[in-house]
């Protein structure tokens, strides 16, 4: 995959939040740097849910770190209502930061377990000074009730009494307090039970429909993508290598690693029989990443030229932009 | 049907501070030479525990076992951890969901590896060393010479899982016990491993049982299913029949719940609504009965037992599915 260009960015006044040539990196211990986010760019209109998927180490995280500011970003522009967050410092960043707020994939722990329900939840409008006690404490139940939990039940106790998926709707809560316009969601279903998952999914769905919410949303699980996005980017070792739609992603994919990730997937169909593994190996060091198209290693349908040359983002079907001198179909 | 492996009316009960706590309530299954039994269920639906207990794997002061388990004409409930010990690796073998955690992490792979062909087969050091690369090169791993000389913590979580089950397979077992075998896997790695298992299954002439919440993974690649609610099996049958003429409500609703991507709306998911029950203190009834949308004031006082359907298909409800009113 490999790929750069830009393709598939809509025009910037249209963009709520716009990224540009993002580069993350993580120093080793041999004093280089291992570059996790390599050149990738991307944007989000108002009200649309952009997800991006791949497999653990494709810089998926780190993607949403960076845009996050919670990484140093090496180089590139993240453009929130026209402010590029990469340049800000103290008290601005601070400033824009209710406008973009994130989920974890583990919310036990990222709730702090010494305080009471209700206490996260009021936390950033308190830190932010915003209405009085008893406006605040209005507000923080109707959040409460918005995530499907009875304030008067919860709201005094503690986050360690509570399962995975009850967690993961107060820290819906708590991040939707500021009432940001952009909500990152970092794997947000996947330490769940099949049965909850699709309950966080349909409240993140509301969420987004009720309070007008753009998201971010980062996954491994490529059905879960398909069920709630409108665009959906590939990435493979730090690049992007597919913009896709969520119907053209499971049907056409144009990328020959978005079809193996695709053709991967158990479904729950014996009818289908089983299908034999089309990928073998594992995903090359991203110290030390093929030149050209970074998939060209495992690629079946690659040649010189993909070693030569990285791929530009191009597009081969309305919405659907794939990063590959030799894409499917 | 010739059984390799039987759990009859298996009960696991843990002394807990808050009280008995029934993990597993009285479970039958049946496994036969060179089948593939798919175990599906949620966490805390007690699949985990059942095998690890059958297997001898739980066991002291607080755990209560119950009932028989006969692997190969034995019976291991009576056995000594001692006793049991002798059977792993060549009648039972088991991998797990975590290889990290199950691999010793200062010891190389060739020396963790070969101990198990040294002290079960009484192989020699240099056929021990040997034996190792035949079968690393038999689940398919790259450089089986560079891996021996490897630590686990120097090999990918697929490639881990590779190494467990190629150790699991060492001593030829009867039965292959996966545990989540790939839960913690990439999918393109899953595919492989998932490949892998059933090759390996057909090739050595094994039973094998995996234990899943997916039911995506069981659907291609066992042959029979049971579906696990709260300590109890509430659905059995072969997987084109379970998936074809789905019997219990709460197997339709995990398979309802599953965002597919096949599927082409993008409206809501259908949400099976509430949590597992409490199985300290678990209601009386149709375990399932307070989040199934069938539910009548029958399911909410009387507990339905499994029933056989009339063409083996097992089911634990009052209404099964599709069998009219």
């Amino acid at each position: 995959m490999a790929g750069v260009g830009k393709a598939h960015l809509r025009s910037e006044n249209e963009s709520l939040l716009r990224v540009d040539n993002l580069v993350v990196e993580y120093k080793n211990n041999s004093g280089g740097a291992v570059r996790a986010v390599s050149d990738v760019s991307f944007d989000i209109v108002a009200g649309e849910t952009v997800a991006v998927v791949g497999e653990s180490g494709c810089g998926k995280s780190t993607l949403a770190k960076g845009v996050m500011q919670l990484l140093p970003t090496v180089s590139g522009t993240v453009i929130l209502n026209g402010a590029d967050l990469t340049k800000l410092k103290g008290e601005e960043l601070r400033r824009a930061r209710p406008n973009i707020q994130m989920i974890f994939q583990d919310s036990i722990s990222s709730l702090d377990p010494h305080l009471k329900v209700r206490a996260l939840v009021e936390q950033p409008l308190k830190v932010w000074g915003r209405g009085t006690d008893d406006e605040r404490r209005e507000k923080v139940d109707e959040l409460l009730r918005s995530v499907n939990l009875d304030p008067e039940i919860v709201g005094d106790r503690k986050p360690t009494e509570f399962s995975g998926g009850q967690c993961q709707r107060i820290s819906i809560a708590r991040a939707l307090s500021l009432e940001p316009q952009v909500l990152v969601c970092d794997e947000p279903v996947s330490s769940l039970d099949v049965s909850i998952q699709s309950q966080i999914l349909n409240i993140i769905q509301d969420m987004k429909k009720r309070y007008g919410l753009s998201l971010l949303f980062i996954s491994h699980d490529l059905s879960v993508v398909r069920a709630i996005s409108d665009r959906i980017i590939v990435m493979y070792l730090g690049k992007v290598c597919e913009v896709s739609t969520p119907d053209k992603l499971a049907s056409a994919p144009a990328h020959h690693y978005t079809h193996a990730l695709v053709s991967a997937v158990p479904v729950p169909d014996p009818k289908l029989g089983r299908r034999k593994a089309i990928l073998q190996g594992e995903p090359p060091s991203p110290t030390n990443p093929p030149s050209g198209c970074r998939f060209r290693t495992r690629c079946p349908a690659a040649t010189d030229e993909c070693a030569a040359e990285e791929p530009q983002l191009r597009e081969v079907s309305p919405g659907q932009f794939v990063a590959c001198h030799h894409p499917r179909g | 049907m010739s059984e390799v492996f039987s759990l009859v009316d298996l009960k696991v009960r843990f002394d807990t501070k808050r009280g008995a706590l029934n993990a597993v309530r009285g479970a039958t299954l049946h496994v036969a030479a060179g089948e593939c039994l798919g175990v599906v269920g949620e966490s805390g639906s007690g699949k985990t525990v059942m095998w690890r207990a059958a297997m001898g794997l739980l066991r002291g002061k607080r755990v209560t076992r119950e009932g028989s388990v006969i692997l190969d004409g034995t019976e291991l409930l009576t056995m000594t951890a001692k006793e049991v010990r002798q059977l792993w690796g060549t009648k039972i073998a088991m991998v797990f969901q975590d290889p990290m955690t199950a691999l010793n992490p200062v010891r190389r792979i060739g020396s963790q590896f070969s101990e198990a062909l040294i002290k079960r087969l009484g192989m020699s050091k240099d056929e021990a060393a040997a034996r190792t690369l035949e079968l690393l090169k038999l689940v398919r791993m790259p450089e089986p010479e560079k891996l021996v000389r490897k630590y686990p913590h120097q090999l990918s979580g697929g490639m881990r899982q590779r190494v467990m089950i190629a150790m699991a397979i060492a001593c030829n077992p009867k039965v292959l016990l996966a545990d989540e075998p790939t839960t913690a896997l990439d999918v393109t790695v899953q595919a492989q491993i998932l490949d892998l298992l059933s090759d390996l299954r057909e090739k050595l002439g094994m039973a094998m049982v995996i234990v899943t919440h997916d039911l995506g993974i069981v659907a291609g690649h066992s042959d029979r299913i049971a579906v696990m609610y709260a300590g109890e099996v509430v659905e059995l049958a072969t997987t084109a029949e379970l998936f074809a003429n789905t019997r219990m409500p709460y197997t339709e609703a995990l398979l309802n719940s599953i965002p597919k991507l096949t599927d082409t709306s993008t409206s809501r998911m259908r949400a099976i609504p509430g949590s597992p029950p409490d199985p300290v203190s678990i209601a009386a009834g149709c375990f399932f009965a307070p989040r199934c949308s069938y539910a009548t004031d029958r399911c909410r006082t009387e507990h339905p037992e499994l029933v056989d359907g009339g063409d083996g298909h097992l089911y634990r409800c009052f209404f099964p599915l599709g069998k009219g009113a």
